[in-house]
């Protein structure tokens, strides 16, 4: 059916764009997954599997690693729904949105270290505290700061697709649910809150993912009391060179991205962590 | 209900506040004359007389940039010839195929990109430095091209190509005079979350760029695991305003060329998945 000229066509499309295909997306893959099943002489073994799945250390860490991306999508989601419902109802609501969005612009890094000055023993918030009496305490380095500082980083990306899903909402349903006697409570728990769901999912997927693979901050903030799935990969590929355990514990985080994909599904939409789309 | 609005207001504008502090505190703090992040000892400019001299900064800065700029460049260009390549698959199952081995590395963690091409890299007996990083770049980049421009040519009046077609144009001709004009503003917001993208970059780059080389995030990642330094607050208050006139700019572009607004939707989030 092809034309002569479209076939050279698109031949001189596919070239580099298949060249990048095999060469970057489908051979890193396949190295990451080989190095998972091999010794470092590459002999093919399970081994690294059985050392994974045989470590009490590994399996208490993948656990640890889930619990505080549970945490850090919870504590996101709290926040960041009301406020996602408020800005809902602003006046110039795509203006607010765009200082919500206008942080994740700002290198990630700096963030990060804007956190280390706020949070040091002599830093601000203790100077703070110690006008109400308070002693300077070790904010830096524990559970908590690592949370905060993830929380912060997250909450665009949580408040961005319940806003969306929420802008969706026909306000007329609303009226509707009002007209029929519905108090404001009743009409957030029956009307408001279903129908923002596929918002909520996005967002949990949006923050949960990265939350697993997080590994700057737990080491400017959680100081290595947090170590996450991603802190262990580098960890094996930077620090200890055991690329084939760091390889199987890559592997378990794709699966796991794999899961939280599939659970948080929503038939309707597509939505990629990295890109947000505002509806007009 | 006026007086739930207003708690609803003071909860707004605490979040906002607590969203900004951390960035005007790094700001603030950039003046400050003393040597540390407390305790405001006065205004003074000399972190930025301190940020000017240190050549090594300087260096990192003028990498950074041009890692940025050929890899988003590059980019684009791959990443056109790929939405023109899928826009043309007449079949719907292949298509969807091609369009999601394009989104694996979006969705993927940063750190598995950057374990993965490492492990790429070494295996080709490719030395990591300054074309390890570019390659990685220009290869993460590559899909958020692809999704940015397929909309535009789905949007191009498929009759402007059979008109060409009719009035003898060859292959060239057609895409350098009829689709390149038409898709170009999504070749241009392409390239501008490319750039950012690359800007932005933290871990696939910490992960394949080796002993010699370095960028700004990664230079920033090892001062900050050293303690604080305040040419560091300096840096940031420079990258805040880069990041205002980028914002500035791409919503400029978006907005120019938003007027066909049957897709509705705006991108407005950068590459900051890498933690």
């Amino acid at each position: 059916m092809m034309t002569k000229s479209k076939r050279q066509r698109q031949l001189f499309y596919l070239i580099p764009y298949s060249i990048w295909l095999i060469l970057f997306v489908v051979a890193p893959l396949i190295l990451l997954l080989f190095q998972s099943l091999t010794t470092p002489n590459g002999h093919f073994t399970l081994k690294n599997y059985a050392t994974y799945f045989g470590s009490g250390t590994y399996l208490r860490m993948t656990f640890n690693s889930v619990w505080y991306s549970f945490l850090i999508t919870a504590i996101t989601l709290v926040i960041s729904y009301p406020m996602a419902y408020l800005l809902n109802q602003l006046k110039q609501k795509q203006f607010w949105l765009l200082l919500i969005i206008l942080p994740t612009w700002i290198n990630l890094l700096l963030k990060t270290y804007a956190f280390i000055g706020l949070l040091s023993k002599s830093g601000t918030v203790n100077n703070f505290i110690g006008l109400f009496g308070i002693v300077p305490q070790q904010l830096l380095f524990s559970d908590w700061s690592f949370l905060l500082v993830a929380a912060y980083i997250e909450i665009p990306f949580m408040i961005l697709p319940i806003f969306n899903s929420l802008a969706e909402i026909n306000p007329r349903l609303e009226q509707a649910s009002r007209d029929l006697g519905a108090n404001k409570w009743q009409t957030l728990k029956r009307i408001i809150l279903p129908l923002s769901m596929p918002g909520v999912k996005a967002g949990i997927q949006a923050v949960f993912i990265p939350s697993l693979s997080l590994f700057m901050i737990t080491r400017l903030i959680g100081g290595n009391r947090v170590i996450t799935l991603g802190t262990a990969i580098e960890e094996h590929f930077l620090v200890t060179q055991n690329w084939q355990l760091g390889s199987t514990i890559g592997v378990i985080l794709i699966v796991a991205m794999v899961i939280t994909m599939i659970l948080t599904r929503d038939r309707i939409r597509r939505t990629g962590r990295k890109r947000g789309t505002l509806h007009e | 209900m006026s007086k739930n609005v207003k708690w609803g207001n003071i909860y707004l504008w605490f979040m906002f506040v607590i969203l900004y502090l951390p960035i005007f505190f790094l700001v603030i703090y950039s003046f400050n004359s003393g040597d540390v992040m407390q305790g405001w000892e006065g205004f003074s400019l000399k972190h930025y007389v301190e940020l000017f001299a240190d050549t090594r900064i300087l260096e990192i800065v003028v990498n950074t940039f041009l890692v940025a700029l050929l890899s988003s460049l590059l980019a684009s260009m791959i990443g056109t010839a790929g939405a023109l390549y899928i826009y043309n698959l007449n079949h719907e199952l292949v298509k969807n195929v091609f369009l999601s081995l394009n989104n694996i590395l979006l969705v993927s963690p940063d750190v598995i990109i950057g374990a993965s091409f490492l492990i790429l890299f070494t295996v080709m007996g490719f030395s990591l430095g300054f074309t390890s990083v570019l390659l990685s770049h220009i290869a993460f980049s590559i899909p958020i091209v692809v999704l940015m421009v397929l909309p535009r040519l789905q949007e191009m009046n498929r009759s402007l190509v059979a008109a060409a077609k009719d009035l003898g144009a060859n292959n060239w001709q057609m895409l350098t005079r009829v689709i390149l004009p038409v898709i170009s503003p999504g070749i241009l917001a392409g390239f501008f979350m490319a750039f950012t993208y690359s800007l932005d970059d933290f871990a696939v780059t910490f992960f394949v760029t080796g002993n010699g080389f370095s960028t700004l995030s990664v230079e920033i990642y090892s001062r900050a695991r050293q303690g604080v330094s305040l040419e560091i607050n300096a840096l940031s208050a420079m990258m805040f305003l880069v990041s205002l006139i980028l914002v500035l700019v791409y919503y400029a572009i978006s907005s120019r060329s938003g007027r066909n607004k049957k897709q509705g939707t705006r991108l407005v989030l950068p590459a900051s998945e890498g933690l």
